[in-house]
């Protein structure tokens, strides 16, 4: 049964459609890259996917989050699936992380939470514990420091381990990425990317990995969906879809990454 | 979150906007209208017995009459008149001592330009009416002109505050430089490019001093700081309804009522030139 | 710097101090003995700096008028300005918070909007037309609290001070809470549309818990930052206030002594209360920091 089964999703705000009936789903250990240009509605259909769509935005059709349908549902129903079901890390680590509280706090948070849900006792220790133990397993360096830290005290990157380390604390089931590296430089993103993976492999989790960057998808994904305006236009295996793309949109797309790798490269 | 990047075109929203600049103005305008009428008349005399003393609003005496007999309502009229003068004039006064100061506070040199901050936030400390009650002390009588520049000098301080950053922004953005490359000279850059852009920003600011300016001049002459007759503003209305409280509480009803909506339409003039003025400022959800 | 300002100003004030001190019609002695006993015969910058010195010395002179020394007619009537400054402005806290929260919070049902169309409104109503206002419906009408004044025994009688501020308490803290709920709505807002409160969702946290968790804090931020402008702005509504209640405190001797002319006075007032605003200021500035410690790494001043 997948994890996340998406039919007919549309979604709309004051009359205008952002999303036009998009179906995917997501297998248990299976990854899969959405790719879109700004405005495509990706972030949109990740959002749609916990149940958290800002207020002024309509949904229709079915999102099957782990057996349980989430459009429509209610808050308290939603609750207990989101983190456990799906844990999501978005793009922007400096806003994503409360700027008042020390990290170590703010991992906890997650932690303390899964325990309460797996009916374990909450001893601090412990929880202090796998606190350092999670940021160690996302290779932050200086733990003591960092777990000490507020986050305008570490860098970009290592803000989006925090985060990272925050979604491992609920042991999803599928991992969202929303443009996790978008707003890293390049190095910091290879490392993050790797990491994922990483992660991903590590904990047998299923991915969602959502980006406007190609070559970026490439590294992560086995399988990609493409979306354009909110429809999609091509799904299938990486490879495949890259080497020899069926939709117009789609062949752009490689074109352009294709062209600016060629600029790229040093002149033979 | 930042999934739109157009700027939210929601039809509710943009009715909710109209109605408030809408209301504003049909506010403002009625005070407007009624102070012009009276340039030329008035019910009654304002400054003659026109009744009995102390009568309760009645369809001769729309808001009653004074202690001395006059006519209630038409000295809320004339007090539109004043709170008209009063507010504009005060605006106008912090306006050119404001801007002038701002502006040239974001063009001087560091040390100038902390002396001059400094001096802004210090009279911003000081409440709007203690200054201008000093300045009403200073000048030794109370009279409409008193009131107007202490209320102006009192402003001048927030605005010159407001132009001042408004003004660094503004400098510091890429078309001033191109101005500068292309060869014009400062003046003419302050007066095509750097009031252009801040003065949408600040005639919004303009017209919340106004209502402010309305209610400290009213607070004033409650205090006895202000015009007296026959300039008698609303705030005066309201000193003398409050000695006659105990047998004619209607007295204070009415100048209050007119004060409200006058500065509530400023205020909803304010927020719809707001959304008017700069059509990407984002919504609050 | 505020002192200079302070001393310009009131040296601003037309006429020779002196002249308030004696009678008319004095004799060029007379008047000369008493410009030195006030000390406008010596040089301004001198004048100045005795000015000073005084106020270091929390020496505030003494009245022209009533003889008696500016400093304990100020502490007199601090009595009074005082409480009624904290009781206000903690009530205007009590009821702006929660409603500024809720109005950001149910923005869409319609008591949310009620409530910020009725803040709009609040800041509109000078808060002397609201105490005029409760003094004719409470105090006339229902007779259940006194339309003015302050019993003479101060506070050695609790209950009849305390009934006589509720009035005024309630007055002040209907206009500041207005314009208080705007900043706490605001604030409130951003907290709702900010990243980390979705992040907390998204792991799986209840919104309200969140709320409280991250928003609170989050949201303390902008409020206590204007809570020293809007505390100094209490202050000066208790000025006005008092004169509709005939309260005996700061505000009414400042009026009474800008009508006489009685500078000392004048000056101590404008003193204590300056001071205490830049009080309020450090302490709110103080307690900025401790909320946000992104602010405590600034040395200097943020740049505007």
């Amino acid at each position: 049964m997948s994890l996340l089964a998406i039919e007919g999703l549309t979604l709309t705000t004051g009359g205008r459609e952002l999303v036009s009936n998009l179906s995917l789903s997501i297998a248990p250990g299976a990854r899969l890259g959405l790719i879109g240009e700004s405005g495509s509605g990706k972030s949109l259909t990740a959002l749609a996917a916990i149940g958290l769509l800002p207020p002024d935005i309509h949904a229709e059709g079915s999102v099957l989050l782990d057996g349980r349908q989430v459009i429509g549902a209610r808050e308290n129903d939603l609750i207990p699936i989101r983190g456990a079901a799906a844990a999501t890390v978005f793009q922007e680590p400096l806003t994503a992380l409360d700027p008042l509280m020390k990290i170590g706090r703010q991992v906890a948070e997650p932690l303390i939470r899964r325990y309460r849900r797996e009916g374990r006792d909450i001893d601090r220790r412990g929880i202090a514990r796998e606190v350092r133990d999670l940021l160690e397993r996302v290779s932050l360096p200086d733990i003591e420091r960092i777990v000490n830290a507020y986050p305008y005290e570490i860098s970009g990157g290592q803000r989006q381990r925090v985060a990272i380390a925050m979604a491992l604390a609920c042991r999803p089931k599928l991992l969202i990425a929303d443009e996790p590296t978008t707003a890293l430089d390049v190095t910091t993103q290879a490392e993050i990317l790797e990491l994922l993976s990483k992660l991903v492999d590590e904990n047998g989790m299923a991915l969602l990995f959502i980006s406007h960057d190609l070559p970026v998808v490439a590294r992560v994904a086995e399988e990609v969906a493409v979306l354009r305006q909110g429809e999609l236009v091509e799904q299938g295996p990486v490879k495949s879809v890259f080497r020899a793309p069926a939709h117009d949109y789609t062949r752009m797309l490689v074109a352009a990454a294709a062209a600016f790798d060629r600029a790229l490269e040093p002149a033979q | 979150m930042t999934v739109f990047t157009e700027p939210q075109v929601d039809p509710a929203r943009r009715t909710r906007r109209s109605l408030t600049l809408g209301i504003g103005l049909l506010l403002v305008g009625l005070h407007l209208a009624v102070a012009l009428l009276t340039l030329i008349w008035t019910p009654y005399d304002p400054a003659g017995m026109a009744g009995g003393r102390l009568e309760a609003p009645s369809w001769t005496h729309w808001a009653g009459t004074d202690r001395l007999g006059r006519d209630l309502f038409t000295q809320i009229m004339i007090g539109s008149r004043i709170a008209l003068i009063v507010g504009a004039g005060a605006v106008a006064i912090a306006a050119a001592i404001g801007v002038t100061l701002g502006v040239l506070a974001a063009f001087a040199t560091r040390y100038l330009d902390d002396a001059l901050t400094a001096t802004f936030d210090i009279l911003i400390a000081f409440p709007t009416l203690l200054l201008a009650m000093l300045v009403v002390a200073a000048t030794g009588n109370a009279s409409l002109l008193s009131a107007i520049l202490a209320l102006g000098i009192a402003i001048s301080a927030i605005v010159a505050r407001l132009a001042r950053i408004l003004a660094k922004r503004v400098l510091a953005m890429d078309y001033i430089t191109a101005a500068r490359t292309a060869g014009s000279s400062w003046p003419s850059i302050v007066f095509r490019h750097l009031l252009p852009n801040i003065w949408p920003t600040l005639s919004v600011n303009f017209a919340l001093q106004f209502g402010l300016a309305v209610i400290a001049e009213a607070s004033l002459s409650y205090l006895g700081l202000g015009a007296p007759p026959p300039n008698a503003s609303w705030g005066r209305l309201l000193q003398e309804a409050q000695g006659t409280v105990y047998t004619a509480p209607f007295g204070a009803v009415a100048p209050g009522i007119a004060l409200v909506s006058l500065v509530i339409g400023m205020n909803l003039l304010a927020d719809g030139l707001r959304d008017v003025g700069d059509p990407t400022r984002r919504r609050t959800r | 710097m505020a002192s200079i300002i302070l001393f310009v100003l009131l040296r601003l004030l037309p006429g020779d101090p002196a002249n308030a001190l004696v009678s008319v019609g004095a004799d060029p002695e007379q008047i000369a003995a008493a410009r030195r006993q006030v000390g406008s015969d010596l040089p301004l910058a001198q004048q100045f700096l005795q000015f000073l010195s005084s106020l270091a010395r929390f020496d505030l002179g003494t009245s022209f008028v009533s003889r008696t020394p500016v400093l304990e007619e100020i502490l007199a009537r601090l009595a009074v300005t005082v409480p009624l400054t904290l009781l206000s402005f903690a009530l205007a806290v009590l009821i702006a918070v929660p409603l500024g929260i809720l109005a950001a919070v149910k923005a869409e049902r319609w008591y949310g909007a009620t409530i910020s169309v009725v803040s709009q409104l609040g800041i509109a109503i000078p808060v002397f037309w609201v105490g005029i206002l409760l003094v004719t419906l409470f105090a006339v009408n229902l007779r259940l609290f006194p339309s003015g004044g302050f019993p003479p025994q101060g506070w050695s009688a609790p209950f009849e001070a305390l009934r006589a501020l509720i009035l005024p308490v309630v007055t002040i803290a209907i206009v500041m809470s207005a314009s208080l709920l705007r900043y706490v709505r605001s604030a409130t807002q951003d907290v709702l549309g900010s990243d980390y409160l979705r992040t907390a969702r998204a792991l799986g946290s209840g919104f309200s818990e969140a709320l409280v968790r991250h928003g609170i804090r989050n949201g303390a931020v902008p409020v206590v930052s204007i809570i020293g402008i809007e505390l100094a702005t209490t202050l000066l509504g208790a000025v006005v206030v008092e004169r509709v209640f005939t309260l005996p405190g700061l505000g009414s001797m400042l009026l009474l002594a800008i009508e006489q002319r009685d500078y000392p006075n004048i000056q101590g007032v404008l003193f204590i209360s300056t001071l205490l605003v830049l009080l309020i200021g450090f302490f709110a500035d103080l307690a900025q920091r401790w909320i946000d410690p992104r602010l405590r790494e600034r040395a200097g001043s943020v740049q505007q």
